[in-house]
């Protein structure tokens, strides 16, 4: 168990049963929460605590902003969708989408780095925002190879899809939605435990010092660039993986679900608030905004009802502005909380 | 005595490649326009299209302006400056859409005092937003660029929010002033009022800038803060007061700059200041950080590349202005006239 978790232990009691509940529930979804809505959930859960996790590669344990990773993530979602258009419905179009998708993202990524890096870490936040926007506009744009605006909609294999039934157990039907729903879950896990053994190896060492002091770590011996790079290239290949579970998931793709800047604010969001610099935070970052994001504008929508008559409150509450908290509770996390709620809970031990 | 060292100095004039490449930036710019003009061949459209990217250039750099400044002094790199140019462009518009008694009629007097009134109110309220901004937002987080990201980003969103809550979620159309509408014809060429008004309005706030900086006390603290803040400090000027001067100004700038794009546009939305965030920080960037002439040519030399590629081969426009930025930074990595050494 410790070898699977690369010797990262929670370190705190809490945190403990919090990943351990979050981890039984997401793995008896379909079985805990029967129907259709708390299953899309946890898929999506599932995938952006990679995505997330991925990211917190690059922001926590690195120390590098990049507003690029929706882009990765895209490419990935494309690659599944442009593989399992031309080529047909089956597994190998999954598989060399996905791994089409990681690898040109990585040679993306190399490309930015190299760039941007070199000079100085600023700049990259800066190029990766200009380069996501104009990769968004190129996508809803080139309409013949990537469906423009409406996205595209393809076929996967028939054993992932609601259409495949076999059978009944617990009092829910077994279709081919709950085997889609156990691969995403399973590549979800194993990519997470992937990202947890890399930043507790020795390279994920050498991004913290990068992280603390880079210019010591270069003094050092560590090629601060090389570094950097790298991680940079593998939280864009990881990101691409997520993506394409998304679209191995949703069995669509289109500009607003994959690529829009709002995206990369919500992931932005979930690292901040989980707590940059431990993959852990990613979990619980993800889990509380997907959450949120499904059943606070609910809540908020109630709120705005019983303040209809305060004319500006009543505006706030509007569910329609959810984002708004969202930010100001950003803000304050990156001043009070830094380290997130992971870093709290480690700290109140 | 000794002897004279055994070695001959020799005079060498600068040669002539050397001094192309120094003022290599300021000749990009007509060069452009040459190139230009031999591409599209008609000069009629040429014409309109060079008078559309100069406008378009003056408004970026009214907007950018401030920003570089911004990050040259304190080495705040302030990813919120295009809030400040949302809500430049919503009180400005709606202080016109006030005044539509006076917009309305063709008078040329009434129409420029109504759009100087807006400008007004815009800097105002955007230069009050910047000076609460650099208070709540951007001061606990001097030093440290990842958290400033971070939390100019979140400023972003939340003020992007507010102006939800305030104007409503929808896009406000408007019409500009009867006068500064329609075109005029000049050389068979048709000209946009509104474009060449943004055109000699850019280059007299550029010279106006310059003059400041280059001609006055504070401009001349300004400058020597970029270069050497805590040199300037040293020596006794409390460098941060400037600073917050500088940071309110550049606010102004950003929503005297929304209102002209809103104008430009005749269409406001809430995120349109995160659109043009894109372009501004494309600008500073082959500009060199800290540059203000440097944004002042990077921001023409995109808006004139953007107007003629769309004009040449639409589909390319979208990423003109990324291949632009790989150029300049694979000819100089600091950007085209880097005045911050880098940090």
């Amino acid at each position: 168990m410790l070898n699977l978790l690369s010797g990262d232990r929670p370190r705190s009691i809490i945190l403990t049963l919090i990943l351990l509940a979050i981890l039984i529930a997401l793995a008896l979804a379909p079985f805990l929460f029967p129907g259709v809505r708390s299953l899309e959930t946890a898929a999506r859960i599932c995938i952006f605590i990679v995505l997330a996790a991925s990211y917190d590669l690059l922001l926590g344990y690195t120390g590098i902003v990049s507003f690029a990773h929706t882009m990765f993530f895209g490419m990935g979602a494309y690659g599944v969708a442009l593989a399992s258009t031309h080529m047909g419905r089956g597994y190998d179009a999954l598989i060399v989408g996905s791994l089409g998708g990681a690898v040109l993202a990585a040679i993306l990524a190399l490309g930015i780095g190299l760039f941007s890096l070199r000079v100085r870490a600023i700049f990259f936040a800066m190029i990766t925002l200009a380069v996501a926007s104009a990769v968004a506009v190129l996508v809803s744009q080139m309409s013949w190879l990537t469906g423009g605006e409406d996205g595209l909609n393809y076929l996967i294999p028939r054993e992932l899809t609601p259409a495949f039934r076999f059978g009944e157990a617990f009092g829910v039907k077994l279709t081919g939605k709950l085997v889609n729903y156990y691969v995403i879950f399973g590549f979800s896990l194993v990519l997470f435990l992937l990202l947890l053994r890399i930043v507790n190896s020795p390279f994920g060492r050498v991004l913290q010092a990068i992280r603390e002091n880079d210019f010591r770590a270069e003094a050092i011996g560590y090629r601060v660039v090389w570094y950097r790079t790298a991680a940079t290239c593998l939280s864009a290949a990881i990101a691409a993986l997520a993506g394409s579970l998304f679209a191995i998931w949703l069995r669509y793709v289109g500009p607003d679900t994959t690529l829009s800047f709002e995206i990369m604010l919500d992931i932005l969001l979930m690292v901040v608030i989980g707590g940059m610099g431990t993959i852990y935070g990613a979990v619980l970052g993800a889990t509380i905004f997907v959450l949120a994001q499904n059943y606070l504008q609910n809540l908020m929508g109630v709120a705005s009802e019983a303040t209809g008559s305060i004319p500006v409150l009543h505006e706030l509450l509007s569910p329609d502005r959810w984002l708004l908290w969202l930010g100001v509770l950003f803000i304050l996390s990156v001043y009070f909380f830094p380290s997130g709620i992971v870093g709290r809970l480690r700290a109140g031990r | 005595m000794s002897a004279a060292p055994d070695h001959r100095p020799t005079f060498a004039a600068v040669s002539l490649s050397d001094r192309i490449g120094k003022a290599m930036p300021y000749l990009l710019i007509p060069l452009l326009v040459v190139v230009g003009f031999f591409a599209i061949g008609s000069s009629s459209s040429w014409l309109t299209l060079t008078v559309s990217g100069l406008a378009m250039g003056m408004m970026i750099f009214i907007m950018a302006s401030g920003l570089t400044l911004v990050f040259g002094l304190m080495d705040v790199i302030n990813f919120g400056h295009g809030a400040f140019i949302s809500v430049g462009a919503f009180v400005g518009i709606t202080v016109l859409l006030a005044l539509s008694g006076w917009t309305g009629v063709p008078s040329l007097a009434l129409n420029v005092a109504a759009v100087i009134l807006a400008a007004l109110a815009a800097m105002l309220a955007t230069g009050v937003l910047g000076w609460a901004f650099e208070r709540v937002i951007v001061r606990p987080v001097y030093g440290a660029h990842l958290k400033q990201i971070l939390v100019t980003v979140g400023g972003l969103i939340v003020i992007e929010q507010l102006i939800h809550v305030f104007w409503g979620p929808d896009e406000i159309f408007l019409t500009r002033p009867e006068t500064l509408k329609g075109a005029f014809t000049f050389w068979g060429a048709a000209i946009e009022k509104f474009r060449l008004l943004a055109v000699v309005f850019g280059l007299a706030l550029f010279a106006a800038m310059l003059l400041v900086l280059k001609r006055t006390r504070i401009g001349l603290i300004v400058r020597a803060g970029v270069q050497n803040g805590e040199m300037v400090q040293a020596l006794g000027y409390r460098l941060k007061l400037v600073f917050i001067g500088v940071f309110i100004a550049g606010s102004a700038l950003a929503g005297l700059g929304g209102v002209m794009w809103g104008l430009y546009q005749e269409v406001i939305t809430a995120g349109m200041g995160a659109e043009m965030m894109i372009l501004v920080f494309i600008v500073v960037i082959i500009g060199g950080l800290g540059s203000v002439e440097g944004a002042f040519i990077g921001a023409l030399m995109v808006g004139l590349l953007q107007n003629y590629i769309a004009f040449l081969e639409p589909k390319l426009a979208l990423i003109s202005n990324i291949g632009l930025m790989t150029a300049i930074l694979m000819w100089r990595p600091q950007g085209m006239l880097p005045v911050v050494k880098a940090k």
